[in-house]
C-alpha cells in the first residue's frame, strides 16, 4: 500500500522538478509565460497539442463510459480525431492571422480581427467559463486517482488539495514551458500504462479481446452497438460533429497555436495524431473488462471502474504506475487550463477595467490568478457531483458557440461584423444556459418528433440560433447600408 | 512563401472524407457482429476510419508540399528568376 503511494510521489517529485528547471534561461514575462515567446518547434508543439487532448477526461472518463455506457463511449475515438482532420486547415488559417502580433490568448486573437475590445470581453468570459467546468474535471479525477491508487489512505479531499497546491506553485513559476516538460513524462507514462493494461486485462480475465468482447455480447445484448433513448446514432453522429468542431474553440488550443514557430507543425501533427489517438482503443479495453468482473458502479461511480478491476488484478507496485501516470495526466493538462484561464482574465478583463495598468503588472496579475481560479475550482469539485464526461459536455456547449465567429474572422478580413459575432455569442450562451438550466431536449421541445431529430444533442439547437442571429445581424445591417442615407 | 499556403486548393475536398466517411458510415455499421480482429463491428469500423484519417491527412499533405512547390517555380519564373 505503502509502495503504491511512495511511487506516486517519486513521478509527482520528478515532475515538479522538471516543470521548475524549464524556466531556466527564461524571463518570465507574460508573452514567455503563456506562449514561451512563440518559439517552440515541431516536439513541443507536437506534445502540447497531443497533451491538451489526453487528459483524465480519457483516462477515467474513457473507461468510466465504456464501463456504464458501451459503444456511446467510442465519441471519445471519434471526435479528436475529425477535430485533427480539421485542424490541418484551421490552425495555420489561425497561426497566420496572429503571427507577430504578440498575442498571447484567444480573446486577443477577436479583438484584432474584428476590432472590437467588447467582443474581446465577452469571448473572454466565455472562455473562462468552459475553463472552470474543464478544471473541475481535472480535480475530480486527480482525487479518484489518489484515493483509489493510495487503497483509501489518502481521502480524495487531501489528494485535491497537495495537488492543487502543487500546481499553483510550479504554474506561477514556469508557465507553459514547465507544460510542455512535464508532458513529455506523462505522455511516456501513459502509452506504457494503458497499452499494457488494455492488453493485459482482456487476456488475464477473458483469454482475449475477442473473448472478452463474445463475453460482454451474451451477457448484455445491445451494449457493443448504439440505440436507444440517449444513446442512439443521431446522438452519436451529433454528438462527434459538434464536439469535433468545439475542440479547437477552446482557450488553451490558442495557446498552443501561438507557441509555433511555423504553420507548417500543424499540418504534420494533423497527420500524426489521429494515430495517437487509436491509444483510447486500449482505455475502452480496461472499461470492458471492468463491465463484468467489477459490477456495480452506478452513475458517477463508473469513473471509478479502470482503478476498481486494476486493484483486483494487480499488485501494489503497479498500481502505484498507473497511479502515478493518471497523476500526471490531470496535473499536466489542469496547468495548461490554468495558465489560459489565468492569461484571459488578465489581458483581456483586468488590462479592459484598467487600461493604465503596465505590462509587468498585468504579468503579475496573470500569477495572482492562478491561485484564485483553483481555489474556485477545487470548491466546485468538492461540492458538485457530476460524472466526467458530462463535465466536459457541458464544457464544450458553452465554448461551441465561439466557432461560427471564429471561422467567419479567418481569411484576409472578417466576412462579418463584430456586432454580429457579438450577438451570435450571446444568443447562444443563453440558449445554453435556458437548455441547461431547465434540462430541455429535443425530445421536449419537439414532443411527437421523430426519434432521428430528439435525440439530436440538444447543442445543435444553440448552435442553430448563433448561426441565425449573426445571419440576421448581417443581414440587417446590409439593408441599413443599402439604404439612401 | 506562407501567403503561397492560404486559400482552398482542388485536392482539399478530401479533408471532409474522415467526417463523411466514419459518420456517415455508422447508419450501416452499427452491429457486432462479424468481429474484427476481437473487434464489434462498429469498432473496427471506427478504429479503422481513424487509421484512414491519418493517411488522407498524409496525401493531402504530400500534394499540398507538391503544389507549393511548383506554384514557387511559377512564382519565380514569372519574376524571371532563373531556378
Amino acid at each position: 500500500m505503502t509502495v503504491a503511494l511512495s511511487i506516486m510521489a517519486a513521478v509527482f517529485a520528478v515532475a515538479i522538478a522538471l516543470g521548475l528547471l524549464a524556466r531556466r534561461g527564461h524571463a518570465m514575462t507574460l508573452q514567455q509565460w503563456s506562449v514561451a515567446g512563440g518559439g517552440f518547434g515541431s516536439v513541443f508543439v507536437f506534445l502540447l497539442m497531443a497533451g491538451e487532448l489526453y487528459t483524465t477526461f480519457t483516462f477515467l472518463g474513457g473507461s468510466g463510459w465504456a464501463y456504464g455506457r458501451g459503444a456511446p463511449a467510442m465519441y471519445i475515438l471519434c471526435y479528436p480525431a475529425l477535430a485533427y482532420s480539421l485542424s490541418y486547415f484551421l490552425l495555420p488559417a489561425i497561426w497566420r492571422a496572429s503571427r507577430g502580433q504578440g498575442f498571447v490568448s484567444q480573446a486577443d486573437f477577436f479583438v484584432a480581427r474584428y476590432g472590437s475590445r467588447t467582443l474581446g470581453v465577452i469571448v473572454a468570459l466565455v472562455g473562462v467559463a468552459a475553463l472552470v467546468p474543464y478544471l473541475v474535471l481535472q480535480f475530480k479525477g486527480l482525487g479518484i486517482i489518489v484515493s483509489e491508487a493510495s487503497y483509501g489512505r489518502v481521502s480524495p479531499a487531501a489528494a485535491i488539495w497537495a495537488g492543487a497546491a502543487a500546481l499553483i506553485f510550479y504554474v506561477v513559476v514556469s508557465g507553459v514551458r514547465g507544460s510542455a516538460w512535464t508532458a513529455a513524462l506523462k505522455d511516456a507514462l501513459i502509452l506504457v500504462v494503458v497499452v499494457a493494461m488494455g492488453l493485459y486485462l482482456p487476456y488475464h480475465w477473458y483469454g482475449g479481446i475477442g473473448p472478452m468482447f463474445d463475453a460482454i455480447d451474451k451477457a448484455r445484448p445491445d451494449f457493443l452497438t448504439l440505440g436507444g433513448t440517449g444513446r442512439s446514432t443521431s446522438w452519436f453522429i451529433s454528438t462527434v460533429l459538434l464536439t469535433s468542431i468545439g475542440v479547437y474553440t477552446w482557450p488553451q488550443f490558442f495557446g498552443g497555436v501561438y507557441t509555433a514557430k511555423s504553420d507548417d507543425v500543424f499540418r504534420k501533427n494533423a497527420v500524426v495524431l489521429p494515430l495517437y489517438q487509436l491509444v483510447v482503443l486500449f482505455v475502452f479495453f480496461v472499461g470492458f473488462a471492468a463491465t463484468l468482473k467489477v459490477p456495480g458502479l452506478i452513475g458517477p461511480d463508473g469513473d471509478l471502474s479502470l482503478f476498481r478491476i486494476a486493484k483486483l488484478s494487480f499488485s501494489p507496485w503497479a498500481i502505484g504506475a498507473i497511479g502515478a501516470a493518471g497523476l500526471l495526466t490531470a496535473l499536466v493538462p489542469g496547468s495548461m487550463l490554468l495558465i489560459s484561464a489565468a492569461t484571459i482574465l488578465a489581458k483581456n478583463v483586468y488590462k479592459e477595467l484598467v487600461p493604465s495598468a503596465s505590462e509587468r503588472r498585468v504579468a503579475l496579475v496573470a500569477r495572482m490568478m492562478v491561485p484564485a481560479l483553483t481555489l474556485v475550482s477545487v470548491l466546485l469539485t468538492l461540492h458538485g457531483g457530476s460524472a466526467i464526461v458530462a463535465l466536459l459536455l457541458m464544457g464544450y456547449n458553452v465554448v461551441t458557440q465561439l466557432f461560427p465567429a471564429l471561422v467567419l474572422a479567418l481569411g484576409p478580413s472578417p466576412r462579418i461584423s463584430a456586432r454580429a459575432a457579438l450577438a451570435g455569442i450571446i444568443a447562444g450562451e443563453v440558449t445554453v444556459a435556458a437548455i441547461s438550466l431547465s434540462g430541455a431536449s429535443l425530445a421536449t421541445l419537439l414532443p411527437g418528433w421523430p426519434a432521428v431529430i430528439t435525440e439530436l444533442n440538444v447543442g445543435v439547437v444553440a448552435l442553430a440560433v448563433n448561426v441565425a442571429v449573426i445571419l440576421a445581424a448581417s443581414g440587417l445591417a446590409g439593408v441599413r447600408a443599402t439604404q439612401p442615407a | 512563401m506562407t501567403e503561397s499556403r492560404s486559400g482552398l486548393r482542388p485536392h482539399h475536398w478530401l479533408g471532409a472524407l474522415p467526417t463523411v466517411g466514419m459518420l456517415g458510415g455508422i447508419l450501416f455499421t452499427n452491429r457486432v457482429r462479424p468481429m474484427v480482429f476481437g473487434l464489434p463491428f462498429l469498432f473496427f469500423w471506427i478504429a479503422a476510419w481513424v487509421l484512414a484519417t491519418s493517411l488522407i491527412m498524409w496525401v493531402i499533405l504530400k500534394l499540398d508540399r507538391a503544389w507549393e512547390r511548383e506554384h514557387a517555380n511559377t512564382a519565380k519564373a514569372d519574376a524571371g528568376v532563373p531556378e
